[in-house]
């Protein structure tokens, strides 16, 4: 019977009760898209850069990592990528051969690194195939074609069909160098990477610098699903164990290879849930006025209620009930009005092309997608509960210094 | 057999400051089926006497107690607890809870008191039609005049089997027609049940009706008789 009272009182003043919870809704709402706007966009930078840049997963030989020279590449890459390949999760690997270079047109140079890669298996583990804004993914018939970034095309001033020219190391530690014509300008949504990488063929880039053509100095895996990551980076290291052991070869995720996109992307979730609980502390404020305000006018009644014997607790559970069913008709409202929203705009996306250069200089997207798994609904939920309760402590407290002799005759 | 006694009862008000004695040194019984009413000009003190009696406010010094309970000596939520089991309450303001029917009113309190669903039920029900409102039973407070309100008010008091009921000032919202009403329900159920009931009134059409006048003066009993 406590509970139906309790949510009969919050309905006894319809107006007071829906402005409090129209102003929950809208908090809710604000909180919620921010959070999903947010998610979306950290989740696109990451989804971005595992499948354009780095992959899940990545092999090097450690010493390649610390001096970065091609002599330090994986023995049989080949048979490695196969065995890998074979991991229950894994979507597919492929190997590359990257290396520092210098790039030159005929106006300009700058420092690049080139990636020779085998691009029929490249086109399975990264999209930069699909991200072309321009010519084609080596399906041309130029000699030694390469593929590069809008941004480095834009700052060397070639288009397609233009040749440069790649300086770069060889095996024994010559300068050795080969033009290129441009097949294709592609452009994610990272401008620094755009910058810096270029595609050319393995066979190309091996003809360059000398090493042997079984040998790699990466080898990238993309995975079925990012949350198998742990999972199979351990399949992976039990697989090479020995060489591991050796120090011969080095298994890392994508959060060991960017522990700074790891950060971003976490960092952004927790800022926006400390702006979601900012907003539900602000909300409490309000609740903790109504339901004071609700107390007042209801001074004899709550005083009956204590002389005819009803409990200091059930009183405060009363008082607390009626908070909670306030703030949960709130949440419930602004938690599905909000997964609507997000749902929509999850699927027709959000335009920032206006700011396109800003964001891309930093890895985001220009359209973000939000996005909020549903966990997060129920995170929320519980914390409007928890907002609720810590709201009542006040209102239920002040109830309880009733004096139930002077309260009984209290003017109403 | 004294249902309720009182010895040396004082009640101060504002003791270091302004002292003002509410009740002083009163010693009183009342026995069970008493329809009594305790009097006198504004105050008197006769509505600190009820709630001394009924338990809602401590006294200074003295004692009280009801049915071989010193509820003087009992704590706060021994003290609520004690309401709830024994002492039925009818105030000047009626005081239901406005979002209940007249039946949930009443039945509430049987819930504070764990009755099951059945007993409610079937006590709402008769004590509904004890004080004439069963075709009423699920009007709203609001929905009704303030003599039906007082009336079910009284069935509320009555629903937790008390050993008695304290009425403050039960008739002063009410016209005549609603106050004879009114005190006929409760004669007869004093009458018909042995139901004690004790007054704090300055109507003299509750003196009229009851069978013990006590008559208090700044603090203190100046008269007590019995009538009939």
């Amino acid at each position: 019977m406590i509970f139906s009272i309790a949510w009969k009182n919050v309905w006894r003043n319809k107006l007071r009760s829906s402005i409090v919870i129209a102003s929950m809704v809208i908090g809710l709402i604000g909180g919620i898209f921010y959070l999903a706007f947010a998610k979306g966009m950290a989740q696109q930078q990451v989804n971005s850069a595992i499948h354009s840049e780095i992959s899940n997963i990545q092999i090097h030989n450690p010493e390649f990592l610390i001096n970065n020279e091609i002599s330090f590449t994986i023995n049989n890459a080949d048979e490695k990528v196969k065995k890998i390949k074979t991991i229950n999760g894994v979507k597919e690997a492929a190997c590359r051969i990257t290396s520092a270079a210098m790039a030159s047109s005929a106006i300009t140079g700058t420092g690049i690194f080139v990636n020779g890669i085998d691009y029929k298996e490249e086109e399975k583990v990264t999209n930069i195939s699909t991200l072309l804004v321009s010519g084609t993914y080596f399906n041309v018939r130029y000699k030694n074609p390469i593929v590069v970034g809008e941004k480095l095309a834009e700052k060397l001033k070639v288009k397609i069909g233009s040749k440069i020219v790649i300086t770069i190391q060889n095996i024994e530690g010559e300068i050795a160098y080969s033009a290129f014509r441009i097949a294709g300008i592609y452009k994610t949504h990272n401008s620094n990477y755009d910058l810096m990488n270029v595609f050319v063929t393995q066979q190309d880039l091996t003809n360059i610098i000398g090493i042997n053509p079984n040998s790699a100095t990466e080898i990238a895996v993309l995975l079925n699903h990012n949350l198998l990551t742990r999972s199979v980076s351990k399949e992976i290291k039990k697989l090479f164990s020995k060489e591991i052991s050796q120090k011969f070869l080095v298994v890392r995720t994508w959060e060991d290879i960017s522990p700074v996109l790891k950060m971003l992307n976490e960092m952004t979730i927790q800022y926006s849930m400390i702006f979601v609980i900012i907003i539900l502390v602000a909300l409490s404020f309000g609740i903790i006025n109504t339901m004071l305000m609700a107390i007042m006018e209801r001074v004899r009644e709550i005083g009956m209620l204590m002389a005819i014997g009803m409990s200091k607790v059930k009183v405060f559970f009363m008082i607390t009930l009626e908070t909670v069913f306030l703030s949960i008709t709130g949440g419930v409202l602004g938690l599905s009005i909000s997964w609507i929203l997000v749902e929509i705009m999850g699927i027709s996306g959000i335009d920032l092309s206006s700011i396109a250069d800003g964001l891309n200089s930093m890895g985001y997207s220009s359209y973000v997608y939000p996005e909020l798994d549903l966990i997060y609904y129920g995170l929320i939920g519980l914390l409007v509960v928890v907002t609720a309760i810590f709201a009542s402590i006040m209102p239920a407290r002040k109830a309880l210094k009733f004096n139930p002799a002077q309260a009984v005759r209290h003017d109403a | 057999m004294s249902i309720i006694s009182t010895n040396g009862l004082v009640k101060i008000y504002d003791e270091k400051t302004f002292p003002i004695y509410a009740t002083n040194d009163i010693s009183l019984s009342f026995e069970k089926g008493e329809f009594s009413a305790i009097v006198g000009p504004s105050g008197c003190g006769k509505t600190t006497l009820l709630n001394l009696l009924g338990g809602l406010e401590t006294p200074t010094s003295g004692e009280i107690v009801i049915d071989n309970n010193i509820i003087t000596k009992l704590k706060s939520s021994e003290l609520i607890d004690f309401r709830l089991h024994n002492i039925g309450f009818v105030f000047q303001a009626y005081n239901l809870i406005p979002v209940l029917s007249a039946k949930e009113n009443v039945e509430f309190i049987m819930h504070l008191q764990n009755y099951s669903k059945s007993e409610r039920n079937n006590r709402v029900e008769e004590l509904l039609l004890s004080v004439g409102l069963k075709d009423k039973m699920n009007k709203r407070p609001s929905e009704l005049s303030g003599g039906e309100q007082q009336r079910v008010a009284v069935a509320r008091a009555l629903a937790s089997k008390p050993k008695f009921i304290l009425a403050d000032e039960p008739t002063a919202n009410l016209d005549s027609k609603s106050t004879s009403d009114l005190l006929d329900i409760m004669q007869s159920l004093n009458e018909k049940e042995n139901m004690t009931f004790i007054f704090s009134t300055h109507d003299s059409r509750v003196m009229e009706r009851a069978r013990r006048l006590v008559s208090l003066d700044d603090g203190k009993v100046v008269n007590d008789e019995k009538i009939g």
